[in-house]
């Protein structure tokens, strides 16, 4: 396989939110608007990215029986350290992303990886499969804050072109899973007529 | 009062899966069944409890004391995955039938963030050991009803005729939406 569908392979065929279903926690609690979900996404990448490039390099030198425990002191590690770089440099992020910041540990998307795709190639195969996964999950946190965004406050990034408020129930629980799954409508039929 | 507040507001007003997003892994993923949601819950409360009395304790008696409190997401992690472990060991001595039952879902609560995220919760809203196990309970009673009742619906959607592109999943996100429309109108009684 090709470094360019390694890494593009993120994005459509193998999304994490839209087909593979992983880290579906962040993906509805912290897109209330498109620019919190690309804070998470762009964390997440990195904590992915370092987190496989890391189990690539040393994966010969953990035992088999104890990879699992190994694999999530690696990950917490990045994520203490992307915890404490945000809350130094970009408050108000941290604040708004808030408990799920810590959570990015139990993503499955991140241990997922490491366990399929990091233990098994080298370093920069791993590299850019994290960076691919990484920036395919910001796409969709993206997409799906816009989503919200636009329908619940009629703004994007923070630019308002509507009068007074959007549909309230957008930026409210509900509206997360009922736009996430009409988002996975959507990107069904672009795989499908792909294939 | 309090206590009865904290369980209150945990069950319905912030429910954990509908309106804090934790635990949507295995909201999504288990609730095909409702004997399998059941099991599910069992195993999560139990380790959910457990979970956050011991990292209550590490955070009051450990990291606070060190001035490691940075460590806190590491530590709590670790606690869980073996403690999670150690629960599977145990029941599999003490009780064979139980360890049956709840068998295996106890693997897959490690990577459920709902445990992570009720000790972290915990530990940020300041409350006293008492209030912490009885925070954890009551969201692991809400996390059940979600579950169930998703559960329950989920097995009628079966039998639904719905069209092509939303079978499955996206049918199943749209459903949980109303359900999280329906836990809204619990706001404002706390």
């Amino acid at each position: 396989m090709s470094q360019w569908n390694n890494f593009s392979r993120g994005f459509f065929k193998e999304n994490a939110v839209f087909v593979l279903l992983l880290g579906l926690c962040p993906t509805l609690g912290v897109t209330t608007s498109a620019f919190n979900g690309l804070g998470m996404g762009l964390a997440t990448t990195f904590v992915l990215l370092m987190s496989n490039m890391v189990v690539s390099v040393i994966k010969k030198y953990i035992p088999d029986k104890v990879r699992i425990p190994s694999y999530i002191v690696i990950i917490a590690s990045f994520v203490t350290i992307v915890e404490l770089v945000m809350q130094a440099y970009v408050p108000d992020l941290f604040a708004a992303l808030g408990l799920f910041i810590p959570l990015i540990v139990v993503n499955c998307l991140v241990l997922g990886r490491a366990e399929a795709f990091a233990s098994k190639n080298n370093l920069i195969t791993a590299g850019i499969d994290g960076l691919g996964m990484g920036l395919g999950f910001t796409m969709a946190l993206v997409m799906l804050g816009a989503v919200r965004e636009i329908l619940g406050s009629g703004s994007l990034f923070g630019l308002k072109f509507i009068h007074g408020d959007g549909m309230i129930l957008f930026v409210l629980a509900p509206g997360a899973f009922i736009a996430l799954g009409y988002l996975i409508v959507l990107i069904n039929r672009i795989n499908k007529r792909e294939a | 009062m309090d206590y009865v507040i904290i369980i209150i507001s945990a069950v319905f007003v912030n429910n954990i899966v509908l309106i804090k997003f934790l635990g949507i892994c295995p909201f999504i993923g288990v609730s095909n069944k409702v004997d399998t949601s059941v099991g599910m819950t069992g195993a999560v409360t139990f380790v959910m409890v457990i979970a956050t009395i011991v990292t209550y304790l590490l955070q009051v008696y450990v990291l606070v004391p060190l001035g490691i409190t940075f460590m806190r997401t590491i530590t709590f992690i670790l606690v869980i995955a073996s403690l999670v472990q150690m629960v599977e060991i145990m029941l599999k001595k003490v009780s064979p039938s139980l360890y049956q039952a709840l068998g295996i879902f106890l693997p897959l609560i490690t990577t459920n963030c709902a445990v992570l995220g009720v000790a972290v919760l915990a530990v940020q809203n300041d409350y006293s050991l008492m209030e912490s196990v009885v925070f954890a309970v009551g969201n692991a009673i809400g996390f059940g009803i979600a579950l169930i009742v998703f559960a329950g619906i989920r097995e009628h959607l079966e039998l639904v005729n719905v069209p092509d592109a939303m079978k499955g999943v996206p049918i199943a996100f749209v459903v949980a939406g109303l359900l999280a429309l329906a836990f809204l109108g619990f706001s404002g009684i706390v």
